[in-house]
Formats: structure tokens, C-alpha cells, sequence
């Protein structure tokens, strides 16, 4: 599983502010300890999605090493990933392409 | 093993706990472990606190000192609730919510120290980590059974 890695090259600080609207994504990374249904039922509190939408979600995590389960503004991608991490999913963040 | 879910809920909605006084003994005992582990920082419980930025080592140093001890005190208080309240024979939906991340603590630490993988089928009695696995095993079904409990108390319909 591999996903694309940015280029290193040095920008000023507050670099992450010049395309505000390219949107963060929250992603949650596959991990051999996560339930299967504790992922689903985690998707379905956290973000309010319906049991089809969780259960997909959690499906492409098992099934494809990730998946993106939520993005927008750099502070609500943090608040999600904080979160996840408090149920002690393996959630990272990064600004889409 | 017993074919009523292990926490059954009441017409007054709360949770019936159905463990034997060996299934809450076992458990009493692994809140104070893990306590003892977070206190020391041991490398145990490193999924507990998993990185938010991969790429960018400066947001990912703001983000801990942001969230860090928040997210511990989080995992703590799963960890004392089910200390306190591993003899009761009724929970509130909030209680069991505490339950369910405090076994969701203690498999991310059991499961880091056995180094659990997907496919863990074929687990050979001999290996002298059989009993964490057997552990390991007993506190997923605990928490399936504490998901399915809290599951029926989601909203049906959610939001797209």
C-alpha cells in the first residue's frame, strides 16, 4: 500500500495558507486491532452518517488501507482527527492535491 | 458461554450487565496496569496517541502539545471508570461508553505488546503468548458486545 508523497521543498511559514481552499482530508488508516463493527459504530457517532454510508466507510479501510472519512477547513479536519484518535482510530490528516 | 449479550438493555434504558464475578475479576484487574504504563510513557501504549500529521513534524508538535494531554485524560478516564464501576450490575448508556473505550485502551496495548496481525487464527498453544491471545480474544468480545449495546441506541435515520 503506497499512497503519493510530496515533494520536500522549503516555503515560507504560513505556506499552508495560501490556497485556503483546497480542503483537508481526514483519513483512517487500516490497523489489525480496530472491530470491525467498533470502526462502523465510531463512523456513525462521530459523523452522524447512516449505517450503509459507516459500514462502507469501515470497508474501504479493511479493504483498501484507508479511506477519507470526512474533510473541510484545516481547524474541523483537526477537531475530526482528534476525535478519531480519542476512540483510538489511526487517523492522519493531509490537504487534498 | 451464554447466548444473552453480555449487556442487555432495560425498558428504563439502561444496561444490564451480565458478567461472572471471574469475567469482572480478570477485568477488574487491567485498568491499573495500563494506568501504570501511560504513567511511565512505555512504548505500549504509543497507538494510544497516534501521529495527525505524517508529513510535517512542526503541525504534528503543535498538534500534540494541543491535544496531548487532553487525549491521555480521555483514555484515563475510560481506564477509571470501568475500575469504579466493574461491579455493578447497571450501567448508564454514558457508563458503558466509558467501557467501551476502556477496552478499546486495553486491546490497542495488549494487542501492540502481542503484536496482533489480521490473521490471527492459528495461534499455537505452545507459544508462550497463548494467554495474552486468549486474553486478547476475551476483551474483543467483550467490546463487540458493548458495541452492539450502544449501537441500538444510535439514531436510525443518521445524515448523508
Amino acid at each position: 500500500m503506497t499512497f503519493a508523497q510530496p515533494v520536500e521543498v522549503d516555503l515560507p511559514a504560513g505556506d499552508e495558507d495560501i490556497r485556503p481552499d483546497r480542503p483537508w482530508l481526514v483519513i483512517v488508516w487500516n490497523d489489525p486491532v480496530n472491530l470491525m463493527s467498533y470502526v462502523t459504530y465510531v463512523f456513525q457517532k462521530l459523523f452522524g452518517y447512516p449505517r450503509d454510508k459507516a459500514t462502507k466507510l469501515m470497508l474501504d479501510v479493511h479493504h483498501k488501507g484507508k479511506a477519507v472519512v470526512s474533510s473541510g477547513p484545516r481547524e474541523r479536519a483537526e477537531l475530526d482527527v482528534s476525535r478519531l484518535h480519542e476512540h483510538g482510530l489511526w487517523a492522519t490528516m493531509q490537504q487534498s492535491d | 458461554m451464554a447466548l444473552k449479550t453480555r449487556f442487555g438493555r432495560d425498558r428504563h434504558g439502561r444496561f444490564q450487565v451480565r458478567l461472572s464475578a471471574q469475567e469482572r475479576e480478570l477485568l477488574a484487574g487491567l485498568p491499573s496496569q495500563v494506568l501504570e504504563l501511560l504513567a511511565a510513557e512505555d512504548p505500549s501504549t504509543r497507538r494510544l496517541f497516534p501521529t495527525a500529521y505524517p508529513d510535517d513534524p512542526k503541525a504534528e508538535r503543535e498538534y500534540r502539545s494541543l491535544v496531548g494531554e487532553s487525549l491521555l485524560e480521555h483514555h484515563r478516564q475510560a481506564l477509571d471508570t470501568l475500575a469504579e464501576s466493574v461491579t455493578a450490575d447497571v450501567l448508564e448508556a454514558g457508563e458503558l461508553e466509558q467501557w467501551m473505550g476502556a477496552l478499546e485502551v486495553l486491546r490497542l496495548v495488549l494487542g501492540t505488546q502481542l503484536q496482533v496481525t489480521e490473521d490471527m487464527t492459528d495461534i499455537d498453544p505452545d507459544d508462550p503468548r497463548a494467554a495474552g491471545f486468549a486474553l486478547y480474544a476475551y476483551l474483543s468480545m467483550v467490546q463487540d458486545d458493548l458495541v452492539e449495546a450502544l449501537a441500538s441506541e444510535l439514531p436510525k435515520g443518521g445524515k448523508e
